[in-house]
């Protein structure tokens, strides 16, 4: 059965079982292998992705669900890479070894368009669900605020 | 050049010290007249060594032998070669070098990647820089001693020459390796020391960044295992067909039985095979198998603590003896004795262990890989294979975070044996459950420390008991016990000043696979041995600080060996790396003072204080904690102070010393696997749970001590104290000891 959907602001019929997670379809019928996987249970955040304005994660969340909807992915975050929240992490060097950094520039992006300037405890309480075995926290904190101001 | 450091070819292999790094020399600066290197070096470049290729286009290739998984080193490798040859910081191209001993030692585990090659990636940069020298001053006839590399160039000041280094390329494919080369002085670097952006940072912000799990290869397929619960056990019925069923699910096969010793070799099992991740998964789930766990099948956790408990009680084999502890205990105003246990733990990296492999038209395999390790997984990819390991090539990717477990590419020879049995391109993922509970686990231990006080409150004896399953049971059946490479992780290093001292270590038989986790034995050594210094402060009625001060005694150079230890120092020298007290008391003296140690602190909060050398480097670190109204620990604040010698990019090492907090307190309040019936009973983040955000203190402050020494490790060297300075801090709030991790156990996470 194919589903329907946009990822990225381009069109997308993908041929798989509806109950797939939409992070493998991303991952291995899409080709986009910029979401990631941590858990598989909805534990990490790592697979956050944007479905129409939301945050999910896409392990557990069935593709079927995302039929018709706008699926925004880290490759579709910005055209060129410099989304606020993308340019503060590099400037702060955020990344460690980088691999749970999609879903939390997912994550610190969605915080932003609802919060434009969030307390520390707004960052803890909507970041809390992004786990990074690297220990990032504090630079990301430092990274959500910098992005805050900078967009402002 | 009178101020550089000239360095020849055996002074280099003297100082490198090791097999490796001579390996390394030989293969690189040996090659008689001619530049060697990359293999394919076109004519339009030159490569002095197998870390350098100059093209005529100017662009320096840089090839980065070891891993990235988080520490910073495709950054900071770069930094150190591009420094010594001049090259401009833009004009660099990072190549990820293939697994190749052509490389030298290319393990990127045990913080070694700067500690023991800076002197070889200085010198792979200094031979290209003097070289392209060598070049211009041959084109024009003039002395090479009166040349300059500087910005990307070769400058003679006297006739105002000057040539870039793409211009100097076809010359130098006719200069000679120079037989020594020089460093320049330090007060010539460019970038070593300077805290340079990440090199990949625009790729891991953008998606782009490529990890092991990321491979696609045409024509793949996708697998999932499905593993005895119990190491070493086998499969005693399989009924596939329900897994078969599954749409998109192409094959199901059987892996060879798990070895004893496991060494790197797969665990065994049953793959499901598909044409994408999720049907694999699901295959999977339908698979029916019946298992014969084997000899760990009675394996309980919580019995085996009480054993190894019994064993340290018992005592073991003397490791290091001075003076005579016995007659301290006898003379004492005060003996003390303590008991203090830490779990087995799972590395877990965010990305779990995943690997692609397909076999050649050659009969090679070609593997793509998150490994720390790429020569051990060519030759354990060899070895499950049966063929050479030259005919194995190594694209090391990208690693999702590694702490040890990507040392141990067993992961990577499951794809290879996979690719060969179906004849197509396989990657194999490992779920969260496989890896938390069937890889390498951090070793679970059980310490008795007993010390004597006199009168004044001086430690006089101090006595301790090291009991835990060895990794060197990984790679031999009989090894019962600890050995003294992990003995000199944080045990037989002790470096107090008290007069006497008996260390000893107790045997324990694995039942697990047991495997190195980021700063090893340094994990449990260090919460038992700066948790029990602060219980002798407070014995001694002293401040916590001013105690650790007096029992690091005066500033001397400690040599375990001269209390009988066999002490391998991290495998470098203690003359150039030496066990100095006063290098650590100074990282005491530093971190206290930036925590404010001895302020008015707010109702309830506490101040903790731990110092341990790890990796031929110094950290201390301060906790403040108080307990909420929940009964849970809050950690308010971390201060880190890090000795680490000469240092090549300070923003990496200060970001690694964040990471350790974080890690540290993760082990600290949560980190434990427990086991039943020769299974791991926890499985996922929401039964072996690491710090969120909402638990991480509000400032992680860093200070990097100013020190003229070669450098020392940092990946793994911040991790240790962090559990006892918590530990220490949460006594100081409460006046409860606890001497056991995670603290969740005691109510407090």
């Amino acid at each position: 059965m194919a589903v329907d959907l946009t990822i990225n602001g381009q069109s997308f019929s993908l041929d798989v079982d509806p109950e797939m997670p939409l992070l493998w379809a991303l991952r291995d019928v899409a080709g986009l292998t910029g979401t990631k996987f941590g858990c598989g249970k909805a534990l990490c955040g790592i697979c956050n992705v944007n479905v129409d304005g939301q945050v999910v994660r896409s392990c557990v969340f069935p593709v079927a669900a995302a039929a018709g909807k706008n699926v925004t992915t880290i490759e579709g975050l910005s055209e060129d890479g410099n989304h606020p929240v993308q340019v503060a992490w590099r400037e702060l060097n955020v990344p460690q070894c980088g691999y749970c950094q999609p879903g939390q520039i997912i994550s610190a992006a969605a915080l932003l368009e609802r919060n434009p300037n969030p307390s520390d405890a707004d960052i803890d309480n909507a970041m809390s669900g992004n786990l990074c075995r690297c220990g990032t926290y504090t630079r990301i904190r430092a990274a959500i605020h910098k992005a805050a101001e900078d967009q402002s | 050049m009178s101020d550089m450091e000239r360095i020849s070819r055996r002074e280099f292999l003297q100082r490198t010290g090791k097999a490796g790094g001579g390996l390394v020399l030989a293969v690189t600066l040996t090659s008689g007249c001619q530049p060697s290197g990359q293999d394919a070096v076109d004519e339009a470049s030159v490569a002095p060594n197998v870390y350098v290729n100059i093209r005529d286009d100017g662009a320096v290739e840089i090839y980065c032998h070891r891993s990235e998984m988080g520490q910073g080193i495709r950054t900071c490798l770069p930094q150190v070669i591009a420094d010594e040859m001049e090259a401009d910081w833009d004009r660099i191209e990072l190549i990820q070098a293939l697994g190749d001993e052509k490389y030298g030692d290319q393990n990127t585990d045990g913080s070694t990647s700067i500690r023991q090659q800076f002197d070889l990636l200085r010198t792979a940069g200094a031979t290209a820089r003097e070289m392209l020298v060598a070049a211009a001053a041959a084109t024009w006839g003039v002395p090479a001693s009166e040349c300059e590399a500087r910005e990307h160039a070769v400058h003679h000041a006297t006739s105002g020459e000057s040539a870039g280094f793409g211009e100097l390329v076809a010359a130098a494919a006719d200069v000679a390796v120079p037989e020594e080369v020089a460093f320049k002085s330090a007060d010539d670097y460019r970038y070593i020391g300077k805290s340079i952006d990440l090199i990949d940072g625009f790729d891991m912000t953008t998606g782009q960044a490529n990890y092991g799990i990321d491979t696609v290869l045409p024509d793949m397929l996708y697998a999932s295992i499905e593993r005895c619960p119990a190491v070493g056990g086998t499969i005693a019925s399989l009924d596939d067909a329900a897994a078969r069923a599954v749409a998109g699910v192409a094959d199901v096969l059987q892996l060879p039985d798990a070895t004893s010793p496991p060494v790197f070799n797969p665990l065994g099992g049953v793959a499901v095979l598909a044409n994408n991740t999720w049907a694999a998964q699901k295959g999977r789930e339908a698979l029916e198998i019946e298992w014969d766990y084997g000899a760990n099948a009675a394996y309980d956790s919580a019995t085996y603590r009480e054993a190894l408990a019994e064993t340290a009680r018992a005592g073991g084999r003397s490791v290091l003896e001075r003076g005579d502890v016995e007659a301290a205990f006898g003379e004492a105003a005060t003996v003390h004795e303590a008991e203090y246990f830490a779990p087995h733990l799972s590395q877990a990296p965010m990305e779990p262990p995943a690997a692609a492999a397909r076999m050649t038209d050659d009969g090679g395999c070609e593997v793509w890989a998150c490994t720390q390790a790429p020569q051990s997984a060519q030759q354990t990819v060899a070895g499950v294979l049966g063929i050479d390991k030259s005919k194995v090539k190594v694209h090391v990717t990208l690693l999702g975070g590694g702490f040890g477990r990507k040392s141990k590419p067993d992961f990577v020879a499951e794809a290879a044996w996979l690719a060969r049995e179906t004849g197509r391109p396989v990657k194999v993922t490992w779920t969260r459950e496989d890896d938390i509970r069937q890889g390498y686990l951090h070793s679970v231990s059980a310490q008795c420390l007993k010390a004597a006080l006199d009168a004044d409150g001086n430690t006089t004896a101090w006595q301790q008991c090291t009991v835990f399953p060895s990794i060197g049971s990984t790679f031999d059946a009989a090894a019962t016990g600890p050995n003294a490479m992990e003995l000199g992780l944080g045990m037989t290093d002790n470096p107090y000043a008290v007069p006497n001292m008996r260390l000893e270590a107790g045997d324990a038989k694995a039942h697990l696979r047991i495997g190195w986790l980021r700063s090893v034995c340094n994990v449990y050594h260090a919460f038992a041995n700066c948790s029990f210094a602060d219980e002798l402060a407070y014995l001694a009625g002293a401040d916590p600080k001013d105690y650790l001060l007096q029992l690091l005694g005066p500033a001397r150079l400690v040599d375990p060996g001269e209390d009988g230890a066999e002490y391998a120092n991290y495998a470098q020298g203690l003359d150039t790396h030496p066990i100095d007290t006063g290098r650590i008391a100074a990282v005491v003296e530093k971190v206290a003072d930036m925590a404010g140690w001895g302020r008015v602190l707010p109702d309830g909060h506490g101040l903790g204080i731990a110092v341990h050398r790890s990796f031929l480097s110094t950290v201390g670190t301060v906790a403040e904690v108080s307990v909420d109204d929940a009964g849970k620990l809050v950690v308010h604040e971390l201060w880190t102070a890090i000795d680490a010698g000469l240092v090549v990019n300070p923003d990496r090492v200060i970001s690694q010393m964040e990471g350790a907090g974080i890690f540290g307190m993760s082990l600290a309040l949560h980190g434990e696997l427990t086991a039943k019936n020769g299974a791991v009973v926890e499985g996922n983040f929401d039964t072996y749970p690491i710090v969120r955000m909402n638990e991480a203190p509000a400032a992680i402050n860093v200070h990097i001590m100013e020190v003229d020494a070669p450098p020392g490790g940092v990946g793994e060297p911040g991790v240790p104290p962090v559990a006892p300075a918590i530990v220490n801090a949460y006594f100081a709030a409460s006046g409860n000891r606890i001497r056991e991790l995670p603290l969740r156990n005691s109510g407090l996470a």
